[in-house]
């Protein structure tokens, strides 16, 4: 019972959205792109969008400097 | 050299358009990147003016400081390629009509320099302008760890990218790994418009 965020080993839980997640591993810079198994969850979806057990997330971030 | 290659290229970047979002340390050597290439047009959007801190990574000159940076750039751009248009904005990019100086390009830069800025651009180009191609980057600061940027790519963005580069507000931004970083842009936006290289 666990997901892969960021290539981190990571406990799932249960009925947890994206935004919880995202809590929950404390991301809280700019965010721009995450992905649950390849497929791309848009900003409006965050807090519906659930995620399942054994999903590998990808969250790419904004880092400034430019 | 290939002459038939050499000349598809030069053809197909002649009629090409690149927009660049930011004329700092990514956006000013990437557009000088690109004039070199023989790029048809770039439109250039930037509100500063150059500074002589920049000088220490931006493709500007002293005698250019207290110059807008699209006016600078510009001189420089002609410079080295008289045949490449420029189109400049001197505006901020503010949320609601960031998307507005680029509706006509073939590709994006994202060149800002704002974590917030940036996310928030690139996201109002790919929800308004849902068929253009976005490049951006994420993670200049520092030096070294040349290795560890690599390029993500996401439906129609590209971001040239390094997770664990601290950002600029903790770090120092320097020429060689900032350059490295608009050139990869530039390299990218140059994929995009020519197909992958084979």
């Amino acid at each position: 019972m666990s997901i892969e965020v960021n290539g981190k080993n990571v406990e799932w839980v249960k009925n947890e959205t994206v935004e919880q997640l995202l809590r929950r591993m404390k991301y809280t810079f700019p965010l721009v792109v995450v992905k649950i198994n390849e497929k791309v969850i848009q900003k409006k979806d965050f807090p519906i969008s659930i995620i399942p057990d054994n999903s590998k997330v990808a969250v790419l971030h904004m880092i400034s400097g430019g | 050299m290939d002459k038939e290659k050499s000349e598809k290229i030069r053809k197909k970047l002649k009629n090409s358009t690149v927009g660049i979002a930011g004329l700092g340390g990514l956006g000013s050597n990437a557009a000088i990147s690109l004039a070199r290439t023989g790029i048809g047009k770039l439109v250039l959007v930037d509100f500063d003016i150059v500074e002589e801190s920049n000088l220490s990574r931006q493709y500007y000159f002293l005698d250019q400081v207290g110059k807008p940076k699209i006016d600078a750039l510009k001189e420089n751009i002609k410079k080295i390629n008289p045949e490449t248009k420029v189109e400049t904005y001197n505006l901020k990019l503010i949320k609601g009509s960031m998307e507005k100086p680029f509706k006509d390009v073939d590709v994006v830069i994202e060149a800002l320099d704002n974590a917030e800025t940036k996310a928030a651009f690139i996201e109002e180009i790919l929800t308004k302008l849902k068929d253009k191609p976005i490049v951006a980057a994420s993670g200049v600061a520092g030096y070294g760890h040349s290795d560890r940027i690599v390029t993500k790519k996401l439906g129609k963005l590209c971001m040239c990218y390094d997770e664990l580069a601290k950002s600029s507000d903790d770090d120092v931004l320097m020429a060689p790994r900032v350059i490295l970083m608009a050139n990869w842009e530039a390299n990218l936006a140059l994929e995009i418009i020519l197909g992958e290289d084979k």
